[in-house]
């Protein structure tokens, strides 16, 4: 088959996004050995970092602060230029002026989460105590996790109150911990295509994405680093599984259907003959080059673990109980990783606690990967939404309270 | 519980005073100051609106998506759900009042929403239009036909109108799963009040539709109040 081509190997050098884990081309805050995170699985992580990026003006009352939480594969470059891929942010169909989240009228924060790559502490950062990358002796991080380290980032910025905690996905998740264990920090939340724990499905594919990582015999247990080598073809094969749930059936037939890529017959061989098999192979072959493969094995897991029930006796509603924060739930008809069942059981909890929560499913073919692309119906309401509790937090048109 | 159900519909524009619905504005009345209420088939969230403009912390369920999306995105805190299906995931006594506007009768179990209306809220407010009125009765016996007025214009064969009820009916319900009424209104074609001097049989042959306030428990009525 001499006609088969594996996944190129990445063309911009790791160099450029090694430097960034430790480097960043952002803000950072350090936390010394004075100001440990305390993690889940019972270690210390002492010192360790958050990149973040920041957007618009805090105003006087510190009252217009909006935190965007990204998801799994996103980082905190959500409205400027990506130092390593050279591509816009992430976020841009709802972040930036004149979008439903508005730098001329919020202070916006986002920071990469513990266990990222880009800037905040994780396996592809230097452990101080060996001078090499972390790698898989970098401790398991959860959710909970991540939200705790944030709460020390907004600590630090002297921001006592959120008006609001903003995600989808991964991010969403990190929304519902910050109103389940910081409630009067957060004044309103917008939690887009979550759900308040990790589905066996969801983890099933999460599992296929890490053991192909592994099986790369250039991951060499984690240390490609120290062994100059790089697992960029089982990362891309594991971001290529992902990117399929991220997707629909109804959104990549009417992309790419059975059409053929540059050619109008099969070649009778393995090569990427129809353009849904080349964009895949893009898609993976891209990601690799901007994200960590052991961050990869560590951000699925933080979310394998996440159930925000099992904290609470396994009762959702107690979660919430008492709480003043406005919800916003949103999802998505074609979202079958985050389908609409798991936020109506969010809301089913949040009636139960007496919350005051808007859920709207949005109708679109474009799956889950919906909440990052230009869904109008879904842009006006994170915009109604937003401009309603600011409202009742008191702040104009411009921020100012 | 979708839209449709909810009046204004084609053909009568119910009257409006100082831009809201007057059956709007009746059930705004029942309501107490800085009290918590659900409206269940809250539709474009016209009611919810005139609520929160009285400082009540108004929520709202909807079936149809597009009057979801239509209320969150005017600020409003509604949920998708379904009157027959959903109630029964609120707790006992979440709120203070729970609205059933013109839904009724759109509802697969009537009676066990009417309880949950009562289990989750101190008070319920329903309103229904009246297959007792004179129209409706009017066409049947004369027409041969199931009835069709300016509010309610869908053929048999496809209304979302299941279980029509008289005000009378109406009435023998409550008696019968022991809710007090605490106040009766009907309300003719244009949404005005019927006098209320006049016998109950006046309003079931004259009311276009019926607003109540009900309580748990107690016996028998006092419309006249």
């Amino acid at each position: 088959m001499s006609n088969v081509r594996p996944i190129p190997s990445p063309q911009t050098q790791s160099d450029d996004r090694a430097h960034e884990a430790d480097h960043p081309s952002s803000l950072v805050a350090k936390f010394g050995m004075d100001q440990p995170l305390k993690l889940d699985c019972g270690v210390d992580l002492a010192p360790f970092q958050i990149a973040y990026q920041t957007y618009g003006q805090l105003n006087a009352d510190r009252s217009n602060a909006i935190l965007i939480c990204h998801a799994l594969t996103g980082d905190q470059h959500v409205n400027n230029i990506h130092p390593v891929t050279g591509k816009p942010g992430w976020w841009e169909t709802m972040v930036g002026a004149g979008k439903p989240i508005d730098p001329d009228k919020y202070f916006i924060i986002c920071s990469n989460v513990i266990g990222g790559c880009m800037g905040s502490t994780g396996p592809a950062s230097l452990n101080p105590a060996t001078g090499k990358m972390w790698g898989l002796d970098f401790p398991i991080i959860t959710i909970p996790d991540m939200v705790r380290a944030q709460a020390m980032l907004i600590d630090r910025l002297g921001i006592a109150t959120l008006f609001c905690v903003v995600g989808g996905s991964m991010g969403g998740m990190q929304v519902l911990q910050w109103t389940a264990a910081y409630p009067e920090r957060v004044f309103a939340t917008l939690a887009i295509a979550c759900s308040t724990r990790h589905s066996a499905q969801n983890i099933a594919f999460h599992e296929l994405g890490r053991q192909a990582v592994m099986a790369d015999p250039d991951w060499r247990g984690g240390r490609y680093v120290d062994e100059d080598t790089h697992p960029h073809r089982g990362l891309a094969v594991a971001r290529m599984a992902a990117h399929i749930t991220y997707l629909s059936d109804a959104a990549l037939h009417r992309k790419f259907g059975r059409r053929m890529q540059d050619r109008e017959l099969p070649t009778f061989s393995f090569d990427a003959d129809f353009q849904v098999e080349s964009y895949l192979r893009y898609q993976g072959s891209s990601f690799v080059e901007r994200f960590d493969a052991n961050s990869y094995l560590y951000l699925t897991r933080a979310m394998d673990y996440f159930d925000i029930a099992a904290d609470h006796n396994g009762v959702l509603a107690k979660a919430f109980t008492g709480i003043q924060t406005r919800f916003c739930v949103v999802s998505f008809t074609s979202d079958w990783l985050f389908p609409t069942s798991e936020s109506r059981a969010l809301v089913h909890a949040l009636n139960a606690s007496s919350a005051r929560v808007s859920f709207a499913e949005i109708e679109t073919d474009r799956g889950h990967d919906a909440f990052l692309l230009d869904v109008p119906e879904f842009l006006e309401i994170s915009r109604a939404f937003l401009l309603a509790a600011g409202k009742a937090r008191g702040l104009k048109d411009d921020g100012q309270s | 519980m979708s839209m449709q159900q909810t009046l204004p519909l084609p053909g009568v524009a119910p009257e409006r005073t100082g831009g809201y619905r007057r059956d709007h504005l009746l059930v705004a009345e029942m309501v107490r100051p800085s009290s918590r209420v659900l409206d269940v088939g809250c539709g474009d969230g016209e009611l919810l609106q005139l609520l929160e403009s009285r400082g009540i912390d108004g929520r709202g369920i909807e079936l149809s998506r597009e009057g979801v999306n239509g209320c969150v995105a005017k600020g409003l805190a509604v949920v998708q759900g379904d009157a027959d299906t959903d109630l029964v995931n609120y707790p006992d006594d979440a709120f203070d009042y729970v609205i059933l506007s013109q839904t009724l009768q759109a509802t697969r179990q009537p009676k066990v929403v009417l309880e949950n209306l009562l289990r989750i809220g101190q008070r319920a407010i329903v309103s229904f239009p009246n297959f007792g009125f004179w129209k409706m009765r009017l066409q049947l016996l004369i027409g041969g036909h199931m009835p069709r007025t300016e509010n309610l214009p869908a053929s048999w064969y496809d209304t979302a109108n299941i279980h029509f009820c008289t005000i009378k009916d109406f009435v023998e319900l409550c008696e019968q799963i022991n809710v007090k009424m605490e106040r009766a209104v009907a309300l003719d074609l244009y949404g005005r009040p019927v006098p209320l001097n006049l016998p109950w049989w006046v309003w079931n042959m004259f009311g276009e539709q019926g607003v109540f306030l009900l309580s748990r428990g107690g016996q028998g009525s006092d419309k006249a109040k």
